[in-house]
């Protein structure tokens, strides 16, 4: 026996086995940086003083402009799919691949200068807090460009031989990508701008 | 597009074609070890995990040898300890401190978990839907790889310089993070792994459940097992990412030199600590119960399932209030996410904070109260086959009763202020996990034996095993009420000899620890009856307990892909003595007779 709904929806859920298990995946995400975000709330509330403007707002708004980018390009690369055009669908998964590149790029200036300063995650509190949530971040930012590479790469002969499962691939991953670029959308302001 | 979708069929076809002709000639390898079954797979959650409690209770069988015997030589395996850890055999405190603190995490996330989700949920859930496989079968394969991962870490730890981590299981800073030792980022990593082996099987299962039920097979046809294992995973999918990211926290104080949990100015052996300070030790006391509570659940629910599966198929009625039961243990799920800070009483929270938990926790009681009404009722009236895995389902119900019942005094501030850090407790959450769960446990291993091998165990030596196991057990941990309720103190490695008022209970230690090693003793009859009964136990056709759900309909072992023909069900799982029927059992896969 086959296992059944691998890309096709069961009727009485609405669901591929595959959507499903992103959005599960994606609730324990939420636990996750949701326990972090509260740890920064409570040692937050606890400090004497919390330190303001250490952190480069404007390297902090292009990244952020960066990842709203490339969460444009990840929707057109499944549009693209759903089109038919290949081609261009996978063009578009390079470029967003290429975008979180960027994006870590620039997030490795910003904790070189830190670092250069000798201010790593052992200075301060906040500084601490700082690297654990944008270092967790980052490495799911890494974690995307993996599949990323891999669908537009080798996972790519798929397309030939099951377009749809490899159309839903893309989805469950721009979902991945969306909740990814919505983490971030959080730490701007919590941790560059209050 | 119509070129792309005949060479789509064509090529589904093909693969189809190449899978089958492999199914045959899989490798020892891709068999045994590295297999996508998840037949398969659950059996090596349920061997590691056996194994992981056997080795999880040796080293308590060593401990109460300290504890018995304060300061004497530990025979037979004493010389072997090493001079770092017990000179000319004498136990040191430090590694006393590492065996309590990796036998509570070696029994919890190494023993208990793995073979009640990882091992019964894989091997017997898919079944009992009707389901070919799990709905991942790579990702299966892979979460029993990292808990494998997990379960290395773990035990290299204890051949490391300075040893494994000191700080009990639930890893408390500040001394977790301060203690000089790297046995804590050992077992900060191995969590980790554990962690994510467990969030993965989680959404597998969920999936699973979910998806590929068979046709016919409503949600409140579910065998009771399985709704246990669907509540179980949505706790271990939500409620283990926070104790991940206190993992990670807690990694970052150890070796990146953050202070997470660490506030300003301590002062340890008279020297105040240079590190940034500001944080907070209760952040970790949150965000470790927040999970380790839920967990109690996860430890529970599944023996649960199993004790309810073996009572319908043993009573021969169907389980009283399968309805009642079911909406109790979802309740049960969504209460457990708060109620984590009753174990918290002693931390100074404030009494707002403490009564708020109070309620919650008197509420939780009561779905559990429901479960074992149910169960209890449904013995009422049936003339019962005490069958070995009955035996140990019937013992689940007031072993887990008392566990339950004692912390009723723990869950009130009050009362909770005298009882805790006692053996009370060790008493309490014992006789909820290792009478309860284990026991359960091991109902399960002989229930489900002849459907995973094709042979049954035997009877004799399962009644020998469960006889020596459940009156030493108790001799185990009832003294640990008295000893408790008196005053003494849990994790010390002499038993607390320099209070006066220890005198009088230290006596119970050399029963405890007399009853320990004879339950070990009762654990042989076990090894041997389920080694030797995969060689030469009886052989038996699908269905040898004559009973209802899915998973017996299948043949025994079942093949790759579970059923023969596919499966449909066409009524509620545990009909069993339906008036006018021709048997005893109406098997939810049979069709109406017209």
């Amino acid at each position: 026996m086959e296992i059944p709904y691998t890309v096709e929806p069961r009727p009485d859920s609405g669901l591929a086995n595959g959507k499903l298990g992103i959005w599960l995946f994606l609730a324990s995400e939420v636990m996750l940086f949701g326990a972090l975000f509260s740890t920064y709330i409570l040692l937050r509330v606890g400090a004497v003083e919390w330190p303001h403007g250490e952190l480069s707002v404007k390297l902090g708004a292009i990244n952020t402009f960066i990842l709203i980018a490339s969460s444009v390009t990840m929707v057109v690369a499944w549009a693209k799919l759903k089109m038919n055009e290949f081609s261009k669908g996978r063009l578009y998964i390079i470029v967003t691949a290429v975008l979180a590149l960027v994006f870590l790029v620039n997030k490795y200036f910003e904790y070189a200068d830190h670092f250069s300063r000798g201010e790593g995650p052992w200075h301060s509190t906040f500084l601490a807090i700082y690297f654990t949530l944008t270092g967790l971040h980052g490495l799911h930012i890494l974690g995307g460009i993996v599949v990323m590479a891999y669908l537009a790469g080798p996972g790519a002969g798929l397309w030939k031989k099951n377009p749809d499962q490899f159309t839903n691939r893309v989805e469950y991953t721009g979902l991945y990508w969306h909740f990814v670029d919505l983490v971030w959308i959080f730490l701007f302001p919590v941790l560059y701008l209050l | 597009m119509d070129t792309t979708a005949t060479g789509t069929a064509h090529g589904h076809e093909h693969a189809h074609e190449h899978d089958h002709a492999h199914h045959e000639e899989l490798g020892f390898l891709r068999k045994w070890v590295f297999s996508l079954d998840h037949k398969v797979i659950g059996i090596q959650y349920a061997i590691t995990g056996l194994l992981f409690l056997l080795f999880g209770f040796t080293l308590m069988m060593v401990m109460r040898f300290q504890l018995a015997y304060p300061g004497h030589p530990i025979p037979l395996i004493g010389p072997w300890l090493g001079d770092a850890n017990a000179p000319n055999g004498v136990m040191l405190p430090e590694f006393y401190n590492q065996l309590g603190a990796m036998h509570g995490t070696i029994m919890v996330f190494l023993g208990v978990v793995p073979l009640a989700v990882g091992g019964f949920g894989n091997f017997v859930m898919p079944l009992q839907i009707g389901a070919p496989d799990m709905a991942f079968p790579k990702l299966n394969m892979m979460s029993y790889w990292v808990y494998f991962c997990g379960g290395v870490t773990m035990f290299a730890s204890f051949f490391i310089q300075g040893g494994a981590a000191q700080s009990g299981w639930t890893s408390y800073p500040p001394l977790s993070v301060v203690v000089a030792t790297n046995g804590q980022v050992y077992w900060l990593v191995g969590m980790i792994f554990l962690i994510t082996s467990s969030l993965l099987g989680s959404v597998n299962f969920i999936v699973t459940i979910v998806q590929l039920r068979a046709k016919g097979l409503s949600y409140m046809r579910l065998p009771f097992f399985v709704w246990a294992q669907l509540v179980t995973s949505f706790l271990l999918l939500l409620a283990f990412p926070p104790l991940e990211a206190a993992g990670v926290l807690q990694l970052m104080d150890r070796v990146a030199g953050t202070s997470f949990f660490l506030p300003s100015g301590l002062v340890i052996s008279g020297k105040p600590l240079t590190v940034a300070g500001g944080g907070n030790p209760l952040l970790w006391q949150h965000l470790f119960w927040f999970l380790a509570h839920p967990e109690v659940y996860v430890l529970i629910l599944p023996a649960m399932g199993i004790v309810g599966e073996v009572i319908a198929n043993n009573t021969r009625k169907p389980l009283w209030g399968y309805k009642a039961l079911v909406y109790a243990v979802i309740f049960l799920g969504f209460m457990s996410f708060i109620v984590w800070a009753h174990h918290m009483f002693m931390t100074g929270m404030g009494t707002t904070i403490s009564a708020f938990f109070q309620t919650t926790t008197m509420i939780i009681s009561i779905p559990s109260v429901i479960v074992l009404t149910a169960m209890l009722l449904s013995l009422w009236g049936a003339s019962i086959r005490f069958t070995t895995p009955m035996l140990f389902a019937l013992a689940f119900l007031p072993m887990f009763g008392i566990g339950g019942l004692t912390g009723l005094p723990l869950g009130l501030a009050p009362s909770d202020i005298h009882l805790h850090d006692t053996y009370y407790v060790i008493g309490h959450f014992h006789y909820v996990v290792a009478p309860g769960t284990i026991f359960a446990l091991f109902a399960g291993v002989y229930y489900w034996f002849p459907k995973a091998t094709g042979r049954m165990m035997n009877e004799t030596l399962g009644k020998i095993h469960f006889w020596g196991s459940i009156v030493a057990i108790n001799f185990v941990f009832m003294p640990m009420f008295i000893q408790g309720l008196g005053g003494m103190n849990r994790r010390m490695y002499d038993g607390g000899m320099q209070y006066a008022h220890n005198a009088g209970l230290l006596k119970w230690n050399i029963v405890i620890g007399v009853a320990a090693w004879a339950l070990g003793l009762f654990q042989l009859p076990f090894i041997v009856n389920f080694f030797g009964s995969m060689k030469w136990g009886k052989l038996v056709d699908r269905n040898p307990w004559q009973a209802t759900t899915l998973e017996w309909s299948a043949p025994s072992p079942p093949g790759h892909g579970n059923f023969v023909v596919e499966p449909v069900v066409y009524r509620g799982p545990y009909e069993y003595s339906v008036p006018g029927a021709p048997s005893d059992f109406t098997p939810s896969f049979e069709p109406e007779r017209s």
